[in-house]
């Protein structure tokens, strides 16, 4: 069933960019299209973009923050979450206590 | 124009004429307009939802450019009830690295606040090692079951039996103590898995024992959103209709007994809810064109009303989605696609 409702209308997750638009509705609350335009300005890309693996994987190689099939040596977890804080300009909870943990030096 | 293949409720397959066809629409449209008192669907509406039911495709899907967020209630468990031999950590990695979740849900076998309270130190450590190694948002989620704290399964008496014997008032007062059993349980279950890291909380198939599910359920909202002010709360319904089973418990002055999506989701935001989702039952023995209209209408109204992201409750028995075991996908592509499109949704 989550698989026929993802090809009849998600966004796909990490193949694309459906994990950053997500995050958007999670930490501002925002509506499906608002949360959209935000992460498309914020990766300077088309919305249409969004959701196309083809463009997003190559989009998510240079920013290093995490694509399905990984290449050795670039963020894969919590690292590429700290690169997706950053990039979005939001916070993201396991992030902060990561950061916590490790004594992140702050500012 | 031949017959058209469609499927009842249950997820058998009938064929119906086109008249057929149109008027379960008509009805189903009708039934949620006269229970909710909202608007029915436009005749361009109408005749899109026709489209998509009449389509002679296998599955449908949105046009490009529609395409919304999947969240998930029980994400875990969906693995477990299939007996797949792989651990949480790696069930999220599934859904992840290979269904194109966009968001990941992790819960334990028996989704309930009640029963993670005792094992909350063993699922924290689980939250943690896959916040460290997944990428995409991870939500904890839970039901707020409140009909699991009367006897004999907890220790409130049991308004089942005291309502047969017109103990009223003993029987608001069980349920009156329930939703403080509820709250402590949300509340503490909730803290301690946003403070390892949750990305979110999930109060999955709220109201499911009525309205003082529901208010116990908005009450820890309250108390945890004071608490993190940035914690992301999901909201998912148990039904389009909030049971009375106490009658006469109220939240910011509306009684909650009665209460349809439209109605229900301005009690989320006031309480704080990041995301709410309406839930819409199936009638099995009607069409899927009546069901997918009667929820789309419900869930249009509710979309309409709401300032909050909304999210359906689409999964098997809810939302258009026919009450079955394996839900056939080409029913739930024609559902996924009406109710994104016709309601403006923002996930499913």
């Amino acid at each position: 069933m989550a698989i026929s409702h993802g090809i009849a209308s998600g966004m796909g997750g990490m193949r694309t960019a459906g994990d950053l638009v997500a995050r958007m509705q999670m930490t501002r609350g925002m509506r499906i299209h608002e949360a959209k335009e935000y992460v498309a300005n914020k990766l300077g890309v088309a919305i249409a973009d969004l959701s196309d693996p083809v463009v997003m994987s190559e989009i998510r190689e240079d920013m290093n923050i995490g694509r399905v099939n990984e290449a050795p040596g670039v963020a894969k977890g919590i690292d590429a979450k700290i690169n997706i804080a950053e990039l979005l300009d939001i916070e993201i909870n396991s992030v902060n206590i990561f950061k916590k943990n490790v004594n992140w030096p702050s500012g | 124009m031949g017959k058209i293949q469609t499927r009842m409720g249950d997820g058998f397959r009938v064929e119906m004429t086109e008249a057929e066809i149109r008027h379960d629409l008509e009805e189903g449209v009708a039934d949620a307009v006269l229970r909710a008192e909202i608007p029915p669907l436009t005749e361009d509406e109408m005749q899109y939802l026709f489209e998509i039911i009449e389509c002679p495709d296998q599955n449908v899907s949105v046009k490009r450019g529609n395409d919304v967020i999947l969240s998930y209630d029980s994400g875990t468990t969906k693995f477990k009830r299939a007996n797949v031999s792989v651990s949480k950590i790696q069930s999220l990695q599934i859904y992840e690295r290979l269904l194109g979740a966009d968001t990941m849900d992790l819960g334990h076998i028996h989704y309930s606040f009640k029963p993670v309270k005792p094992i909350v130190p063993f699922e924290i450590p689980i939250l943690e090692h896959a916040l460290l190694m997944t990428i995409a948002p991870v939500f904890y989620g839970a039901c707020p079951d409140l009909g699991s704290y009367a006897v004999p399964d907890g220790p409130c008496p049991n308004p089942a039996d005291l309502l047969p014997k017109g103990k009223i008032s003993e029987a608001r007062a069980s349920y009156e103590d329930a939703m403080e059993y509820v709250i402590k349980d949300a509340v503490y279950v909730s803290s301690a898995m946003y403070e390892a890291g949750a990305d979110a909380i999930n109060f999955d198939t709220t109201a499911a024992a009525g309205d003082a599910e529901f208010l116990a359920a908005l009450k820890a909202v309250e108390i945890l959103k004071k608490k993190y002010p940035q914690m992301c709360i999901m909201m998912g319904m148990a039904s389009e209709f909030v049971l009375g089973m106490h009658g006469d418990v109220s939240y910011d002055g509306v009684k909650l007994a009665g209460l349809y999506p439209d109605k229900q989701v301005k009690m989320a935001e006031k309480a704080g809810v990041t995301i709410f989702g309406p839930s819409i039952t199936i009638v099995s023995t009607k069409s899927l064109p009546w069901n997918i209209a009667r929820s789309v209408t419900f869930v249009k109204a509710c979309c309409e009303a709401s300032n909050i992201p909304v999210h359906l409750n689409a999964g098997m028995g809810v939302g258009g989605v026919p009450m079955a075991l394996t839900p056939p996908g080409d029913a739930v592509s024609r559902t996924s696609k009406a109710h994104v499109e016709i309601c403006k949704l923002d996930g499913l």
